[in-house]
């Protein structure tokens, strides 16, 4: 049953992706390029996108959260960091370097899958290449530092 | 570079569903409809028991498109411009940066600016930045 209703709830999301245009990367690039208003070639859609997603998941959220538990599950897995550090920019600086470069992010990635296309494909292949490669680096990295013996003169 | 129309109430209705389908996510299994992380989570190492669960949000962002084709009998323009290298370099990067900056456009500019985040804040401005900053390069620097 979970299982049934969160197909329905990626199909849903994946609906909102081809509705909105953001299974478009031409309509995601356009919107980037913002050295393109003299132009006229930005398109200012996504930023709708964001303005309607933001707000009915705000509101959704307040109402959700409200629950002693989920439908499906004992409790909620909302993030609870507060803390900026590096990774918070380094990470989505180069996310949006690559964003920038084809005008893929990964949910419009995948549902590009659906229609057919061989270039979605080879980005969704090098997409998940990449999110095992910074998993793989990031736990090689925890776990250096668990390894690593600590100084005599900072303990 | 391929002209698009401006879509006021089509992306944001689109979006609306987008948000829509965040807020169910969070009611049924309490989790971020991060596609990023839904996807990344795909691949060892598990950490929990959710491996079926992502595969059927992912299956279901796949068969959108086929769903909307079998109602409609059309599909919405799509052009892809980047060639196969472009894609190789821009998919790498975009996986890696998301699951290196923990989130994308979904889980930090949809849910995390929804739940008055400032880290996802800090990142959504991030990604915008080095987007816009890239887009630029390519198409006015030459």
């Amino acid at each position: 049953m979970t299982i049934l209703v969160q197909l329905a709830i990626g199909l849903l999301f994946g609906l909102g992706l081809i509705v909105s245009g953001m299974s478009n990367p031409a309509k995601v690039l356009n919107f980037l390029d913002l050295g393109g208003i003299p132009a006229g070639i930005w398109d200012a859609s996504l930023a709708f996108v964001m303005a309607g997603a933001v707000a009915v998941t705000f509101v959704g959220f307040r109402q959700v959260l409200k629950l002693a538990h989920p439908f499906f599950a004992e409790r909620f897995y909302v993030p609870t960091r507060r803390d900026i550090d590096p990774k918070i920019i380094v990470g989505p600086a180069i996310f949006g370097i690559g964003w920038g470069l084809a005008g893929f992010c990964p949910g419009p990635a995948l549902t590009a899958l659906g229609f057919g296309s061989t270039a979605a494909v080879i980005f969704v292949v090098a997409m998940c290449a990449g999110m095992v490669l910074a998993r793989f680096v990031a736990q090689l990295q925890s776990s250096t530092r668990i390894a690593a013996p600590v100084h005599p003169l900072e303990s | 570079m391929v002209a698009t129309s401006f879509t006021p109430i089509a992306s944001l209705v689109g979006g609306a569903l987008i948000g829509l389908s965040a807020a169910l996510l969070m009611w049924a299994t309490g989790r971020i409809a991060g596609v990023s992380g839904i996807a990344a989570r795909l691949f060892p190492p598990y950490e929990d028991r959710e491996f079926a669960g992502r595969l059927a949000f992912v299956a279901g962002l796949i068969a959108a498109p086929v769903l909307v084709r079998l109602v409609t009998g059309s599909l919405p323009a799509q052009t892809i411009a980047a060639g196969t290298p472009v894609l190789i370099v821009a998919g790498l990067l975009t996986g890696f940066g998301a699951v290196w900056g923990s989130g994308c456009t979904s889980g930090h500019g949809v849910c995390g600016l929804s739940r008055l985040s400032v880290r996802s804040l800090v990142a959504t401005i991030t990604f915008i930045a080095t987007g816009v900053a890239t887009v630029f390069v390519i198409r006015h620097w030459s």
